[in-house]
């Protein structure tokens, strides 16, 4: 099966607001695909559908062969924010492990996960530390090892680079780009531009999707994207 | 002072009881109250407590024993509020207030349409833990295994949910399911308490070992432990204070755990503000 997730004319409306219209993508196995779009154009109702958190109103979802709230197990997710409250008493250690809930193992192999995604994301040394003591890219590092605890086969990550700085956001690509190797992704970002050099396909939504090859990312497809006023700068990356 | 609480302690069985009780109160307040407070759901807690007098007022009317009445009062309650919460969050401070309010004026109620009765109102309302019953021991020492048992087992669920709802439900775990056992078991641990400090108090022992227990510790497994040790320490000195000047032992206990909160709030804040201080000075470049 290369298929990893299958979408078929999937339509969502919060009340009489449709959000996503017409949906089709088909994600195949190892593709690293980017999802960008303005404001309210549904990536994040994008998202909530293939993690089974919302239930179109019309289509057909498959993630890896089955309903998405089966797929959740095989699925990492790294939120754009915190869902949680920063003067909680928890450690870092503690953080990681809880993505491991609902995962069969002994508690030795927990524990070697744990190290094992602490060290994919260079943040053995934070283990012991309270969640609330770190900076914004530290914690976004965390998150990440959360998400790749139980080895997930997707990894979908929304807007992991909204809060940190150009330097971290490098960073995150190019870790990104090394998980690539072993597993399937989708990230969801506003940077169209930034994002194109590490991408195979650009997945762009505004309540209907176009995908694009990253080679024809050009003014064309971002000015149908975000309208007129989008000043571009030449780079060379 | 205390020597004339230790022997009066020793000769008395009634303030064996009352000592007893306050410490197992103190384990449910531990283990539940850190809950409350890192879900932030004290006021959710209070419209359970208060909601409670429904059932003791009933009880009362049809000649039950208000233990039971207050026991299924708070289970209601707490499954009412939980499913409100968890299905129309927008309202959720109003429909909380209402609980709190309705269930206080059923009680009321039926409590003025009781031939004979009104003593009792005041021990609900501010507990009289020096009448505390035998039977009510035994209750509470069950509901603390229980407690102990369910917490021990789903630690890491409750962590969970606590912690981050939506990524709980993302990893499989019945969240709904877990937060409404949560909520029962608070409602459990406030009909034990209201024997100790009664409903309108309730809340203040349950919370403020916690969140004073919050000020040192960094995992919700420390913040029980804490907790549990400064509620006995809370119950006890409470209650030898109230013992020589005739005081009533509910509100002295509640107004010892106030002041200490209040005094670890302070300290803590002039704690964190010195260590920045040193912190900024330390990393000054010296001038040679």
């Amino acid at each position: 099966m290369n298929t990893v997730i299958d979408m078929q004319g999937v339509g969502f409306a919060y009340g009489l607001q449709p959000v996503l219209q017409g949906i089709d993508l088909q994600v195949p196995k190892g593709e690293f695909l980017a999802v960008v779009g303005p404001n309210a154009g549904g990536k994040s109702t994008l998202l909530k559908v293939l993690l089974g958190q919302l239930q179109p109103q019309c289509g057909c979802v498959r993630v890896l062969g089955a309903a998405p709230r089966k797929a959740r197990r095989a699925i990492g997710y790294v939120p754009q924010y915190p869902n949680f409250s920063r003067d909680f008493p928890i450690s870092v250690g503690e953080v990681v492990a809880l993505g491991a809930l609902g995962h069969s193992g002994t508690r030795c192999g927990m524990q070697t996960c744990i190290y094992r995604a602490l060290q994919e994301v260079e943040a053995v040394d934070l283990a012991d530390r309270p969640i609330g003591s770190l900076s914004g890219g530290q914690l976004q590092r965390v998150l990440l090892a959360r998400g790749l605890v139980t080895e997930p086969e997707i990894l979908i990550l929304d807007e992991p680079t909204a809060n940190i700085d150009q330097r971290a956001e490098w960073d995150i690509f190019e870790r990104l780009k090394r998980l690539n190797r072993r597993m399937t992704l989708i990230v969801v970002s506003h940077d169209i531009a930034f994002i194109s050099a590490y991408v195979d396909r650009v997945a762009c939504l505004n309540r209907t999707l176009i995908c694009h090859a990253t080679s024809a990312i050009d003014s064309t497809v971002i000015h149908q994207l975000y309208g007129d006023h989008v000043h571009a700068v030449a780079h060379v990356h | 002072m205390f020597t004339e609480f230790v022997t009066a302690v020793v000769e008395h069985g009634f303030l064996q009881a009352a000592l007893l009780g306050g410490l197992l109160a103190s384990i449910a307040c531990g283990l539940l109250g850190s809950l409350v407070v890192v879900n932030r759901i004290a006021f959710l807690a209070g419209g359970i407590a208060h909601s409670v007098l429904a059932g003791m007022g009933a009880a009362h009317y049809f000649d039950f024993s208000p233990l039971l009445g207050a026991l299924a009062a708070a289970l209601a309650a707490a499954l009412l509020i939980g499913w409100t919460r968890l299905r129309y969050a927008v309202h959720e401070d109003t429909l909380i207030g209402a609980f709190w309010a309705v269930g206080m004026a059923v009680g009321l109620l039926f409590i003025s349409k009781t031939p004979g009765y009104s003593s009792d109102l005041m021990s609900y309302l501010f507990g009289n833990i020096l009448l505390i019953p035998a039977q009510s021991l035994w209750l509470m020492v069950a509901v603390d295994l229980v407690l102990m048992l369910l917490i021990g087992v789903f630690y890491r669920q409750f962590l969970a949910i606590s912690f981050d709802r939506e990524h709980a439900a993302l990893r499989g775990v019945p969240v709904t399911l877990f937060y409404l056992l949560m909520l029962c078991l608070v409602a459990l641990t406030v009909v034990l308490v209201i024997q100790v400090v009664g409903l309108i108090l309730v809340i203040a022992l349950l919370t403020l070992p916690s969140a004073t227990a919050g000020h040192y510790v960094h995992s919700l497994r420390q913040m029980m432990l804490l907790s549990v040790l400064l509620g006995s320490g809370f119950t006890t000195a409470g209650l030898a204070l109230s013992f020589g000047p005739d005081l009533p032992a509910g509100p002295t206990i509640i107004v010892l755990a106030g002041a200490v909160y209040l005094l670890s709030t302070v300290i803590r804040a002039w704690v964190l503000k010195a260590r920045a201080a040193k912190a900024v000075s330390a990393s000054l470049p010296v001038n040679s």
